[in-house]
């Protein structure tokens, strides 16, 4: 028992002071890219040609475009460009609400809106998950796990993940939703009661990622699931545990811009 | 090995030529001979030729021959089986049927594997056609017989933020008469993707064959191209690459003690645990910016380099993680309450862990002293002297154990590796793969030997890409080793292999 004490107290405090303070990003994080069209030369397309998900929707002053949704963050396409017009910041906030909105232009970035009045009290304080991996390499799944660890610890804000869809309010999905998992998750979908959130986490649940146009995978979760719209994606390969807690606390109102708004309670 | 096979070492590419045909008899008495002897069958896939025929390659390997044996046979029909004879072959000779439709004929449990469509047109052996949508974990399932037995199916959903597969319990009260695994629902077509390659595309997909083994797969398939292309990475990628893959096989080991505490409820690891994975993973980060090593291996080299400052930082923070992981482990092992649980629980004797082929720490946990660190080295491991970490008992403790004693190297080995660098470039240029080439590349993941096979065809493209994952050899000794125990035992058991569904689905 000593022993076990003093291995405990060894090991100390080790909840990160996020969303309060700071989230202790490694010093090569790549995050949300930066674009600079106007240094982007015209007929250039170094950057597309190593993309190895396509995500670099155009170059040119005028074009130039990277689907968050489909990166990788490999930063291939930051280490081809001549002229530094694609840099990765170390800006983790990269969930969004829409599937448009996560394409990145010169403009500055949006952060992901909250979800209207009825379904924020409903959920602001209480959410609890339940999470299908429908095909996808099992890298998200680890990082899902590893923001409920103590380092990450989801759970002070009230979000959980459950063992049962009938004990969720809504279902995280990871994956390009393969042939093998489609009727699964229609299934663990249907088992859970509404309203219901759904949420895509990860390259290939946004887009497919590396696994679009495999003739056994579909390209994500939009429209997986007959007509049911996708409430928040997380974008990354696998997202950061950050990024993942950063767009469920924005989707819940609890935070607001670069500060929490507040983390004793939802409206 | 017998003289008529042709032998290369791991990472060397052969002339598609020099591969010898077998008759189908010569072949799998060959097979046979070779894994009754001891050897291991490392891979075996099949490629469509014309008039319907199936070109058949075997690669083995034995712990005291650096090199791999490789056998071809061109079947024109059903391939006696040899399941029955050697049971380590009989998910291969699934495989082979589901995909280009060899029947292995007298095999004793022949169901399709992944339940995906065959690489070639017709129906497949089970007479089923495109589209295949939705039919995994279709019966039948073995099943027993009697008054008070009972059957339990779990999944693909599980309760935990894990992947999905089924698993049907063959019962009797509490305890277990037999354990049958249905996997197949993680298949997203990886090696239809990769066939064509190298693309942009390639590197990033081999990361993706099983998320938690991105480095190790990324290895494998960097040094099978670099076979392919004849080049060698430089001594400092060598360096960073093995720091790299043994950072994720501590992460790994870490995590999975973890969870083993979890299971059992000795809460003090398991938190503990936790928090000490992620300095592992922050550490591959602090490399290469992606807490899983994505995009850092890359054919040639290593795309990230650490100054003198950077990596004597990593030394130190390794040595400090590691501190406390020794302090929380001998917490765990001694705690009467863990040791209750995990000793003498979930057994694969070594005799059948042999016979089944288990590899990695599933199989060196019980007896099978094989570790391609040891067996097939490449640089920096020539030169470290790895014993492989073994165990006899074959329980949910010893195995727990492997992973104490194999994480214990490999901090020691970061440590040492980063405080001693060789100077040098992190990468060379690549040329374009030769064609007409076949290259076997080996490399020890955290779960064992991942295995990549690479043939070109005459315009240096990938004609055929095979992966095996570890966890393709490991998913029987799990089902095996909940004979006769407790159902719900069968949690710490299952974390106790800690296997990859997305790596056996592909």
């Amino acid at each position: 028992m000593i022993g076990i004490l003093r291995a405990r107290l060894r090991l100390g405090h080790q909840t990160i002071a996020f969303p309060g303070g700071a989230a202790r990003l490694p010093a090569r994080f790549r995050g949300r890219p930066a674009l600079a069209p106007d240094r982007c030369a015209a007929g250039c397309a170094a950057c597309a040609d190593v993309c190895p998900t396509g995500a670099v929707l155009g170059t040119g002053a005028g074009g130039l475009a990277i689907d968050a949704g489909a990166c990788v963050f490999c930063g291939r396409c930051q280490e081809a460009c001549p002229a530094r017009a694609i840099v990765f910041t170390r800006d983790h906030r990269l969930a969004m609400r829409a599937r448009e909105e996560l394409v990145v232009r010169g403009d500055a970035p949006t952060l992901a809106r909250a979800l209207d009045g009825r379904m924020r009290r409903l959920f602001g304080r209480s959410l609890k998950l339940r999470q299908v991996s429908a095909g996808g390499c099992g890298g998200c799944e680890a990082e899902l796990n590893a923001a409920g660890n103590v380092q990450f610890d989801l759970g002070r804000f009230g979000i959980q993940f459950v063992a049962s869809p009938r004990h969720a309010d809504g279902l995280v999905v990871t994956g390009p939703v393969g042939a093998n998992m489609r009727d699964a998750l229609r299934r663990t979908w249907e088992a859970t009661p509404a309203p219901r959130l759904l949420v895509a986490v990860g390259a290939c649940a946004i887009s497919g990622g590396v696994f679009a146009g495999s003739p056994v995978c579909g390209d994500g979760l939009d429209g997986a699931i007959d007509g049911v719209p996708v409430d928040l994606y997380v974008p990354g390969c696998p997202p950061h545990p950050v990024t993942l807690i950063d767009g469920l606390l924005r989707l819940l109102g609890r935070l607001e811009g670069d500060r929490p708004e507040s983390l004793a309670g939802a409206p | 090995m017998p003289g008529r096979l042709q032998r290369a070492r791991s990472g060397e590419a052969v002339a598609e030529a020099a591969v010898p045909v077998l008759s189908a008899a010569d072949y799998q008495g060959i097979l046979a001979d070779t894994l009754a002897a001891g050897h291991r069958l490392l891979a075996c896939w099949g490629e469509p030729r014309p008039e319907g025929r199936v070109l058949v390659t075997a690669a083995i390997a034995g712990d005291r021959d650096p090199t791999v044996g490789l056998l071809s046979t061109l079947a024109g029909g059903p391939l006696p089986s040899l399941a029955g004879e050697c049971p380590a072959v009989h998910l291969f000779e699934r495989e082979l049927a589901e995909q280009l439709g060899v029947v292995p004929a007298g095999h004793p449990w022949f169901k399709p594997v992944r339940f995906e469509p065959p690489l070639r047109p017709g129906p497949d052996p089970w007479g089923r056609t495109l589209p295949l949508a939705g039919v995994a974990g279709v019966p039948p399932f073995f099943a027993v017989e009697g008054e008070e037995v009972h059957e339990v199916a779990v999944g693909p959903v599980h309760a935990g933020v894990i992947e999905p597969g089924h698993f049907r319990f063959q019962c009797h009260g509490e305890s277990v008469l037999h354990l049958e695994i249905s996997l197949g629902y993680q298949h997203r077509g990886v090696e239809r993707l990769l066939a064509g390659g190298p693309t942009a595309r390639t590197v990033a997909l081999v990361e993706s064959i099983a998320g938690d083994t991105a480095v190790g797969h990324a290895l494998a398939h960097a040094r099978a191209v670099e076979g392919l292309a004849g080049v060698e990475a430089p001594p400092r990628a060598a360096a960073l690459r093995a720091v790299a893959l043994e950072l994720e096989r501590l992460a790994s080991h870490v995590g999975g003690l973890g969870g083993l505490a979890a299971d059992i409820g000795f809460q003090p690891t398991a938190s503990a645990c936790g928090a000490l994975r992620a300095e592992f993973l922050n550490a591959l980060a602090e490399l290469c910016g992606n807490r899983f090593g994505r995009g850092l291996v890359i054919p040639g080299g290593v795309r990230f380099d650490l100054s003198a400052g950077e990596a004597a930082a990593l030394a130190a923070r390794i040595d400090r993680a590691w501190a406390q992981v020794e302090g929380t482990a001998r917490v765990f092992f001694r705690a009467a309450s863990v040791r209750n649980r995990i000793d003498g629980i979930g057994v694969v004797a070594p005799r059948l862990a042999r016979r089944l082929g288990l590899v990695g720490p599933s199989g060196r946990a019980s007896g099978i002293a094989t570790d391609a660190r040891a067996s097939h080295p490449f640089p920096p491991y020539d030169a470290a002297r790895l014993t492989p970490a073994v165990q006899e008992a074959g329980d949910v403790a010893a195995r727990a154990r492997i992973r104490r004693d194999e994480a214990a190297w490999s901090a020691a080995f970061v440590a040492a590796a980063l405080r001693a660098l060789p100077p040098g470039p992190v990468a060379v240029a690549v040329p374009p793969p030769r064609g007409d080439r076949l290259v076997i590349s080996l490399v020890e993941g955290w779960r064992g030997e991942i295995c990549h096979a690479i043939r070109t065809g005459a315009d240096g493209r990938f004609a055929r890409y095979k992966v095996v994952d570890p966890s393709f050899h490991d998913w029987m000794g799990l089902q095996v080793a909940l004979r006769g125990q407790q159902i719900s035992d069968f949690p710490l058991c299952n974390k106790s292999f800690d296997l990859s569904y997305a790596g056996h689905d592909l």
